[in-house]
């Protein structure tokens, strides 16, 4: 088993990793997208002190009871009887107020089944976000393009704004629904849509990449909406381009998306009180499906059947899938370790591959304490890095948030050998992060920090999983400064070829 | 003819059985809901114990039994009523007149009726089941004036109740045609059909409810009018009384009982709710997924692989399950697509997959013909409009007199400016020809040969750009052919199979009979006299859908090729594909202009309004969104695979700038 003692100390504070480069990490300060929080026009909430400037107004009872209808559907209609009782009869109010009353002892026994049901869906989405703080994040979602080097980023100010170094415009994406965004994806196999998982909805925008426009306009964007899908936490386009699942913590059920025709197949099963994160293995074989509870599904997306996977402690709160779709490694929260499931040849129950519980290293700095509860997890295309997000603890000085990369292989057997730490500048925690799909010299890493910055390291190497014009596939280059023996000495995690 | 016997197998070995097992699942359901109406229809909150045991004793009483088959004869009679009416290419009526049409067609008419009569028959079991005061037509008149002779009175609740059992059926069917609710459409997501019911339960009891609502709202204000109509003859044939001293229901006192409102509702409910389970199964039952084998060693079941059936035309949902499964197979079945990508034993021929890439490109090249005669007339039809009439050479009403086939079909001056020919040929003549494929194609240049002639001696040829446009032989022999000309002459042996799909978009199975003739006759003289309405009557996009009405088709035909010619830059040891990758290529670049011109008409890109929920399947409203976007990513898996492969790709300059689009990903 790897575990964090086997990596090299983290850097001194100030010091800013580069890059991967001859098997180490080294440092500098990297070139970078600043969005400074002051930059950023929020939401002014202002309706309370405008509401002064208004005559009140009454409307009839029959006026505000269709209001409450359409707003607030059958307990809003319930509770504006309840409360306009000197307008109705007595019986009326009284009887809708008992109704009320069952109603709410009702959800909150639901609530106190399904703890996450109580929360708001601002707060919902924070916590189920795959972004560490997502409520206190400036760039709130990533995403790079499946086969170009363009990328998607969603702000604190509800904004989208989409970067291409082939073109000079950066369109900006703005809509009226909008709100909280969670998660951001491209289509693959399509140059122009990008699903936008919203608080109320889910947006699919068409972005012309050969447009002008700097400011495409709503009508660009399809809504897709399903009653009780709100809020949207996270959302997967299959590889194959055709499918997208949406998922929404308050929603047992699953949506499959037809994106073109607008419609949906909801995918519903007992248990779990909601899903919260998705991930589609990159051969499009698998989806895992992670809920609230302590028990994750596995589905199998030729018929759409499940596989459930009860944990011992806690919610499923992070995984990602190898390059060939066979194994799933995935983090349980409250446990500082990574688990691995294979699916080649049947089910069987997860291994513990790596071991993430607290390490101090000692810098010139002082002691940091390393390690802890992960955030998220991503696997390089190549399946040669993965990358773990560590939440830290907030409250300590000498324990931050830091991002723990190991070098993976996945034949002929599985091997986790520790890379390094990535580290920003002072006082930036990451936030996110994301391998870019097609980068062709390695594995490149973009990172979002806390202080509003992008930034993007890259992992020189050469893949053992693409042939090289060379010898039989070995390296091309002399690697100097390679140090076999301090490898060898590590006792790394190895499978067990049974 | 022996065609027809063939595909017949199908039908007759496959169709009927999944709609049998349908309707045996509908009627082994019928039980359970019937139990459950029961108990809802005589739920008293005072009593619930007495209730239940009183229907625990009614259930197996001889009353209930016999209603009870009556329904299950009644849900058979569904289900035959589905399988004789179902129809997985939509009729979408362009005009308010077609769809009257539509409404009035005798073999509607007698759906309708036979509606009708079961509603009237489902409703008398009702009757029975409620019990009480619905249970019998008539019943003996009190004796007011004391003379000896007993009077027959009518029941009005019972009347009340069968008249609405008509009302719904007659109603459900005319909504049928309305919703298109005998339209089966293939689901997008494949699961297991114990799941696909489960899933679906909630929606048809949700839908079947507020159908009912609807309807006897409907049906309550009706009675109110012309209650007394029906009334007054049941009285006269069945020599009934009316009992004066009971209010009669035909007024607002007496239609305003809550109960009467709440049997009624609660029986249209039981109703629509066993019919649309039947069609729910019947659906899941008939669009399940059907494996063809690839080829066969035998040779009398060579007439059932996929290859073959997949030329099929009659039974239409034989060619749906086809290309369905040949989307899946290229999909998920990597075994089976080896087959597809082998060579014959004897002799080394790409059979299958020759048969299968030159079905699907006819399809596609079929939908882009299309796409282009209905561009064409649109824009012409536009001019005229905008136009002065004098400057015009035709007016609109003129043109749509002229004999209709023949001018979607003559070749067009706009499009041979758009696709300069010039360009080509200087590229064609380049390309080597195999010499073997010269005596097969026919004379085209002699000017005695119609130009629709022309366009069906060479159906490989229909996907290239100036198809319909130039006719070359230069252009026509264009692709590289490395196998022999056997595949080519199978093509020249079959011309009717381009023939018949091309010029209207419903697919008529044609009989030869002379009846048939003026039947068809007469539709397309009265199809002419529609489209001269159209301009008065026509309903916004329908005639966009109706050109996309069976668009599934080409979407599985181009999921199936693309992941086909994906799969083949792994596995396609013998390179089979690589043959007829510039025709495919080709045939996609050139549909997905078609389509790229289609939605920039008006109305082409509108969305349809979101329909209530209900059975009516509205999928294909939305299936040109479904084929523009399939057909783009269809492009994008074949050129993300090869990359900058495709350079080496003989085409033509343009398709070669447009897909150097895609490798950028600027489409």
């Amino acid at each position: 088993m790897c575990s964090l003692a086997l990596f090299p100390p983290p850097l001194p504070t100030g010091q800013t990793t580069l890059c991967e480069s001859n098997n180490e990490l080294l440092e500098s300060s990297p070139l970078s997208l600043y969005f400074p929080r002051e930059s950023l026009k929020l939401h002014s909430r202002t309706e309370s002190s405008s509401k002064a400037a208004f005559l009140d107004h009454s409307e009839t009872l029959w006026m505000r009871s269709a209001a409450a209808w359409r707003d607030g559907g059958f307990t809003g209609l319930l509770s504006e009887i309840t409360n306009s009782n000197t307008e109705v009869p007595k019986w009326l109010s009284v009887t809708s107020g008992c109704i009320l009353a069952l109603l709410q002892k009702f959800s909150s026994f639901h609530g106190s089944l399904f703890p996450h049901l109580t929360l708001s869906s601002e707060d919902m989405i924070a916590e189920f976000s795959q972004v560490l703080n997502w409520s206190d994040c400036v760039v709130r979602a990533f995403a790079w393009h499946p086969h170009t080097d363009k990328f998607a980023v969603a702000m604190m100010d509800d904004s989208i704004k989409i970067y291409n170094p082939k073109s000079a415009t950066t369109p900006t994406l703005k809509h009226r629904l909008q709100r909280s965004v969670a998660a951001v994806q491209w289509k693959p196999l399509c140059a122009s849509a990008l699903a936008v998982a919203c608080q109320n909805c889910l947006l699919i925008w068409h972005v012309d990449p050969c447009s002008l426009s700097a400011r495409p306009s709503s009508g660009c964007a399809q809504v897709l909406s399903h009653p009780g899908h709100s809020p949207v936490t996270s959302i997967a386009w299959s590889p194959s381009g055709s499918l997208l699942l949406s998922a929404s913590p308050m929603d047992t059920a699953m949506m499959v998306w037809d994106v073109a025709s607008e419609s949906c197949v909801p995918l519903q099963r007992v248990g779990g009180g909601g899903v919260t994160f998705l991930s589609w293995s990159p051969d499009g074989s698998h989806v895992l499906a992670s809920t609230p509870s302590a028990l994750f599904r596995v589905w199998e997306t030729r018929m759409w059947t499940c596989e459930r996977w009860p944990c011992v402690k806690g919610r499923c709160q992070s995984g990602c899938w190898s390059p060939d779709g066979s194994r799933l490694l995935f983090s349980v929260q409250g446990e500082m370790v990574i688990y691995a499931l294979t699916f080649s040849n049947g089910p069987q129950a997860a291994a513990v591959v790596a071991d993430l519980s607290e390490t101090t290293f000692n810098t010139p700095d002082g002691d940091i304490v390393v390690g802890g509860e992960i955030q998220s997890l991503t696997w390089d295309p190549t399946g040669e890095r993965l990358a773990v997000l560590l939440k830290g603890d907030p409250q300590a000085v000498n324990r931050p948030a830091i991002i723990a990369v190991f070098k993976t292989r996945t034949s002929p057997i599985f091997e986790l050998l520790p890379c390094g730490f990535v580290q920003g500048e002072p006082s930036a925690e990451p936030r996110l992060m994301q391998f870019h799909p097609s980068f062709q010299h390695g594995a490149l890493l973009t990172v979002c920090w806390s202080s509003g910055r992008i930034t993007h390291v890259p992992f020189y190497f050469l893949s053992a999983g693409v042939p090289h014009f060379g010898l039989s596939g070995s390296p091309l280059l002399p690697r100097p400064q390679m140090r076999p023996t301090d490898l060898a000495n590590q006792s790394l995690y190895t499978e067990l070829t049974s | 003819m022996f065609s027809s016997d063939q595909s017949y197998w199908f039908v007759r070995k496959v169709i009927c059985w999944r709609a049998a097992a349908g309707i045996a699942w509908a009627v082994l359901l019928l039980p359970p809901i019937a139990a459950v109406f029961l108990v809802l229809s005589r739920f008293s909150l005072l009593h619930p114990v007495q209730t239940i045991s009183e229907c625990l004793s009614l259930l197996t009483s001889a009353s209930a039994i016999f209603s009870l088959i009556l329904m299950c004869g009644v849900v058979i009679l569904v289900g035959f009523l589905n399988l004789e009416y179902y129809t997985v290419i939509p009729t979408i009526a362009c005009s308010k007149i077609a769809l009257l049409g539509h409404l009035l067609h005798p073999r509607q008419l007698v759906n309708s009726l036979a509606h009708c009569i079961m509603g009237i028959i489902v409703a008398w079991c009702c009757a029975i089941t409620i019990g009480d005061r619905y249970e019998i037509l008539g019943y003996p008149c009190p004796q007011s004036d004391g003379d000896g002779s007993p009077h027959l009175c009518l029941n009005e609740y019972h009347l009340i109740l069968l008249l609405a059992g008509a009302f719904v059926g007659f109603s459900h069917s005319l909504l049928g045609v309305i919703h298109n609710m005998n339209y089966v459409s293939f689901h997008t997501v494949q699961q297991y059909k114990y799941l696909l019911v489960k899933g679906s339960l909630p929606m048809v009891v949700k839908c079947s409810a507020t159908q009912a609502l609807y309807s006897i709202r409907n049906y309550i204000v009706l009675y109110f009018f012309l209650g007394y109509i029906p009334k007054a003859w049941i009285c006269g044939t069945l020599n009934l009384h009316l009992n004066s001293s009971v209010q009669p229901l035909d007024s607002i006192a007496g239609l305003l009982d809550l109960c009467l409102l709440y049997h009624l509702w609660i029986s249209t409910s039981f109703l629509l709710f066993t019919w649309h389970i039947t069609l729910l199964l019947f659906r899941i039952f008939v669009t399940e997924v059907y494996s063809f084998p690839v080829q066969s060693s035998f040779t009398e079941e060579a007439h059932q692989c996929l290859p073959k059936v997949l030329t099929e035309k009659q039974p239409m949902i034989l060619k749906f399950l086809a290309l369905q499964d040949l989307a899946l197979l290229s999909q998920h079945s990597p075994s089976r697509r080896c087959e597809v990508l082998s060579l014959s034993q004897p002799g080394g021929h790409p059979h299958n997959w020759n048969a299968i890439s030159k079905e699907c490109l006819s399809l596609l090249a079929d939908l882009t013909q299309r796409l282009v005669a209905y561009h064409d007339t649109v824009a012409t039809n536009g001019r005229a409009k905008s136009l002065s009439a004098g400057s015009e050479r035709k007016t609109s009403s003129d043109r749509s007199v002229t004999s209709g086939t023949e001018e979607l079909m003559s070749p067009r001056p706009t499009l041979l400016l758009k696709t300069p020919a010039s360009v080509f040929a200087r590229s064609i003549v380049g390309t080597p020809r195999s010499p073997l494929t010269a005596p097969f194609t026919p004379d085209l240049d002699s000017p005695l040969t119609s130009p629709a002639l022309r366009r069906f001696t060479a159906p490989v040829e229909q996907c290239s750009p100036w198809f319909g446009t130039v006719q070359s032989p230069h252009v026509m022999r264009r692709a590289p052919k490395l196998w022999s000309t056997s595949t080519d002459s199978q093509v020249n042996g079959s011309p009717q199979s381009s023939l018949a799909s091309v010029p209207s978009p419903k697919q008529e199975p044609s009989k030869p009979s002379l009846l048939a003739q003026f039947l068809q006759n007469r539709k397309e003289q009265v199809y002419k006299e529609l489209m001269l309405d159209n301009f008065l009557f026509q309903l916004p996009e329908a005639s966009s859908q109706a050109l996309f009405a069976d668009s599934q088709a080409h979407i599985w035909a181009l999921e199936g090729l693309s992941y086909l010619v994906q799969a083949s830059f792994s596995e396609d040891q013998f390179g089979v594909v690589q043959t007829t990758l510039p025709s495919i290529l080709s045939c996609m670049l050139v549909l997905q202009e078609a389509v790229d011109r289609h939605f920039k008409l008006p109305h082409a890109s509108s969305k349809p309004v979101r329909s209530a929920a209900g059975m009516g399947d509205s999928t294909h409203k939305t299936l040109r969104f479904a084929l523009r976007a399939t057909l783009k990513t269809a492009i994008y898996r074949i050129t993300t695979t090869f990359g900058d492969h495709l350079n080496a790709v003989q085409m033509s300059a343009e398709h070669l700038k447009r897909l150097q689009q895609f490798l950028e990903y600027k489409e």
